[in-house]
């Protein structure tokens, strides 16, 4: 491809650009200390336990230092005092569409919540800012006994199974950030499906945040019992402020024996959000984690699913695609670490760098001692589409002992000049030449969505593209 | 004369303050003792430093080295210092002393001396090349270290279109328990100039001692340079080897890296590519084994468009023997169609044994192929049966396959010189 070719491609992300005014009944005003702390648990009514587990954590928050011996100083940008860590109209979120209040559910209705969850979903949580406004479960999977409720239900109402794993997966003083979710957390799902239930159609969260300078700190815990299914599916949208906003996410999978998760995340926030999200899953013997990660929006991500494979054939999975726009950052990648015999990973990221955008993949494999029969394989693959355009790739893989199987490859391209070309040739403008090859690099891992979410991620991919040679 | 054999090297900032008068003029003194604050100044290195990510610092400590002593049997050396037979030329060190020097059959105008010869009659050029790129790769202050301590040290000089049909050979060793020496190498190959180097580092006795030695490698215009260094240290011994290679436009270089000794080695590849067509090849062979640690950091630099590296890695551990490999290709925002890639192998041979592979990748300019590739894994079990089959006892079978997966690497040094010698080295060396 031409280097002087200045093409521009913007993938679609002004679906969630709109704003409602809402009135909050519950805000702990700006900036963050251990009174913001003490309101959060306040208004939640949290037990105890939970609110010496968030100081604890603020402390730890306070202690650690910004990680950016390794990371981006874009870091530095966020203030965290100018934020808002608590907004909400209420804790107890609404069953059924009609209650919810007016102003936030038109929100929901125009991002299109309400119909997907009539036609494809078996249960929807929709957050907004740090409370769910609307919470519902099928009646038929809800009689399989599966529970899907709110992170503050699920401690409330399931104590016995949310404490037992509830920080486990991460703990708080993993990173900063998750620290930071640790102490201030509302909002997320709690799910837990009881032993052998497949649940037959997708559950969904979806968070929005709506008001300026604020922090979503949604914590999800999401337990699969022996032998049981299900897929996990979360969007996201934020409106376009002036100002930057911060969204911090704890997710804990918890698959037991046999077990399986499939976790979707199609991230489309606005390009001021710092997303900063800890992600990972615990898999027993035979059980099979895996992250379907799309990264689109954002201005920072920081995201890096990992697997603990605990039991014995465990597998862990992350498919990630990511989109770096002019002035976005994307650094997502894995963590797969290994820790029973015979367990497998498979790690594949593509990523997209376009316009000043640049695309991180930062990944880590790690096989300790004493095991047998472990394997790993990872591809990352980047397309630089403009000269301003970035992509690094910083893996690190441990392995110690023999008989496993490591293997990582990684490449970064460009769109291939003769593809286009061809195209061309055939009567394609360069525009949709362009769209055409940037959706085929993306095209196998695409169809890991589910249908629903395929088609919405090819028509965000679905660039448009005016390419003049100048 | 005095020895100094019992002073800690962290006694004093320069190896010549005991009764000796330094052979080095006032700006190169000057510069050492610059040095040698920066070197004081800067803290040691520690894990959390991504730079130093898996490495085992305690073994970087210097307390127990020594300023190496005075050579006592320098014929002894010179008779153990047989290489390749067929050489053009030839320098033996010891102790970072020189005493052999072999140059008959080097054609005009070709310089092959001391650094403190290089200063008194070289002095402009050997200035305008010495330590001109900083270390970037972790060991700065290793490096400054070095330059604090430098006592002497191989300069090489090519003119312009001089082809050397046979290999220049040179010798490093060291004697005596805990000594630390600072072997120096810099080679200058100016335009279209054509030569093969090996460099040969090893220990007179099995006692511990610490090397930290530099070579800088500047590959001109159109030039060629067929270089590689061969460690052998005792299995005792720290040592870093922070190399530097810039190539020009239409240069060549190729360097291999054979550590074949050590208990704690650091070495670092630093690659500049300056100019269209240049091609740098990085090679390196690693039979690890004992409780050593192979800490290898690289760096393929690609500041010019339309330049090639090309790096390829073996290591097969065995024993308790643990690897490092960090590698960055980075493509500096105006190299375009920069052809890059990166290759780690770790073979791994026992359950003991660990490999940290960390291959990076920073691209800046879209126009480019970059790929790289790390892979761990166990010997191929089909071939030892077949083997096996065939009447080869399995630890013969082993040694086949793992001088196999050091081949594949040795075939691509282009001076067949150099490849048979570090073939039959290979030989002592597994197992």
């Amino acid at each position: 491809m031409k280097t002087d070719i200045q093409s521009q491609i913007e993938a679609d992300r002004s679906v969630g650009d709109f704003r409602y005014d809402v009135d909050y009944a519950y805000d702990a005003g700006v900036g963050l200390s251990e009174a913001t702390i003490d309101y959060i648990c306040d208004v939640k009514k949290d037990p105890d336990w939970v609110r010496a587990f968030r100081k604890e954590a603020y402390r730890k928050f306070l202690a650690m230092p910004m990680p950016t011996h390794w990371a981006t100083k874009d870091l530095e940008n966020i203030v965290f005092e100018n934020i808002r860590y608590y907004l909400s109209q209420g804790q107890a979120p609404k069953r059924t569409w009609e209650e919810v209040p007016e102003d936030v559910k038109r929100t929901f209705e125009r991002l299109g919540i309400p119909e997907q969850e009539r036609k494809f979903l078996a249960g929807v949580e929709a957050q907004f800012d740090s409370e769910a406004a609307y919470s519902n479960i099928k009646a038929a999977v809800g009689e399989q006994g599966v529970i899907f409720v709110g992170s503050a239900e699920g401690l409330k109402d399931h104590p016995e199974i949310f404490k037992k794993w509830f920080g486990k997966v991460i703990p708080t003083g993993d990173n900063k950030f998750s620290a930071l979710n640790s102490a201030v957390f509302s909002g997320g799902s709690f799910i837990y499906v009881p032993p052998g239930v497949k649940v037959s159609h997708p559950l969904q969260a979806y968070f929005r945040i709506n008001a300026q300078n604020f922090g979503q700190f949604e914590r999800t815990l999401i337990i699969a019992d022996e032998g049981a299914e299900v897929t996990y599916m979360e969007g996201c949208t934020a409106p376009k402020f002036e100002t930057a906003t911060l969204h911090s996410a704890v997710v804990e999978l918890v698959a037991l024996k046999g077990a399986k998760i499939q976790y979707i995340t199609v991230q489309n926030w606005s390009s001021n959000v710092f997303n900063l999200v800890t992600k990972r899953g615990l898999a027993h013997e035979d059980a099979e984690i895996k992250w379907i990660d799309c990264n689109i929006g954002s201005r920072l991500t920081m995201k890096y699913p990992g697997v603990i494979m605990k039991g014995r054939r465990a597998r862990g999975e992350v498919v990630s695609i990511a989109l770096a726009g002019d002035g976005q950052h994307q650094d997502t990648g894995a963590k797969m670490v290994h820790a029973a015999d015979e367990t497998t990973s498979n790690i594949i990221s593509k990523s997209i760098s376009l316009g000043t955008g640049r695309s991180t993949y930062r990944g880590m494999v790690h096989i300790p001692k004493h095991l047998k029969k472990c394997k790993n394989n990872t591809e990352c693959d980047a397309l630089l589409i403009n000269a301003e355009s970035r992509t690094d790739t910083y893996p690190a893989i441990t392995v110690r002992g023999q008989g496993h199987s490591v293997q990582h490859e990684a490449s970064v391209s460009q769109i291939n000049a003769e593809q286009i070309f061809y195209m061309q040739q055939r009567g394609l403008s360069e525009a949709a030449a362009m769209s055409l090859a940037v959706n085929g690099f993306v095209n196998d891992l695409v169809q890991q969505f589910p249908m629903e979410y395929s088609v919405e991620l090819k028509r965000l991919i679905d660039l448009e593209m005016e390419g003049s040679v100048g | 004369m005095i020895s100094s054999a019992s002073t800690s090297i962290l006694n004093s900032s320069s190896s010549f303050n005991h009764g000796e008068a330094s052979p080095f003029p006032d700006w190169f003194q000057e510069q050492q003792a610059n040095a040698w604050d920066i070197f004081l100044k800067l803290p040691q290195p520690i894990r959390r430093d991504e730079m130093w990510r898996f490495s085992n610092l305690k073994k970087t400590s210097l307390e127990t080295f020594l300023e190496a002593s005075k050579i006592k049997n320098p014929d002894e050396i010179r008779n153990r210092s047989q290489g390749i037979t067929d050489i053009a030329a030839k320098m033996i060190f010891a102790n970072d002393q020189l005493i052999h020097r072999e140059v008959s059959n080097l054609p005009e105008g070709v310089v092959l001396i001391s650094i403190e010869e290089a200063l008194k009659h070289h002095g402009e050029l050997f200035r305008q090349h010495f330590m001109k790129h900083e270390t970037r790769l972790g060991s700065y202050k290793f490096a400054m270290l070095h330059q604090a301590k430098l006592r002497t040290g191989v300069f090489l000089y090519l003119p312009p279109g001089v082809v050397l049909n046979k290999p220049i050979e040179i010798w490093h060793w060291v004697e005596g328990a805990h000594s630390a020496i600072f072997p120096h190498t810099l080679f200058v190959a100016s335009k279209q100039s054509h030569a093969s180097v090996i460099e040969r580092f090893s220990s007179l006795s099995p006692d511990p001692a610490f090397v930290c030695a530099m070579n800088d490698l500047i590959i001109e215009e159109e030039a060629c340079l067929n270089y590689a260094s061969v460690q052998e240290w005792s299995a005792q011994t720290t040592a870093f080897h922070l190399n530097n290679t810039s190539v020009s436009k239409k240069g060549r270089a190729t360097a291999l890296q054979a550590h074949l000794g050590g208990l704690f080695v650091r070495s670092e590849s630093d690659s500049r590519l300056l100019g269209k067509d240049a091609h740098s090849i990085m090679l390196s062979i690693n039979p690890a084994h004992g409780k050593q640690e192979i800490d290898q950091r690289t760096f393929q630099d690609h500041i010019a468009p339309e330049a090639t590296s090309d790096l390829l890695y073996h290591n097969a551990l065995s024993d308790e023997a643990r690897t490092i490999f960090s590698g960055l290709i980075k493509v500096e925002k105006e190299a375009h169609q920069t052809d890059a890639y990166q290759k780690v192998r770790n073979l791994m041979l026992s359950d003991e044994a660990e490999a940290n592979s960390m291959p990076g990748l920073e691209i800046l300019a879209d126009d480019v192929r970059c790929t790289h590739g790390a892979t761990s894994g166990e010997l191929n079990k089909e071939e030892l049966f077949y083997m096996m089959a065939r009447g080869i006892p399995p630890q013969e079978g082993v040694k086949l396959i793992v001088r196999g997966f050091f081949q594949t690497v040795l075939d691509r040094l282009e001076e067949p010189l150099l490849r048979h010698c570090i073939e039959e080295l290979l030989e002592n060396h597994l197992f």
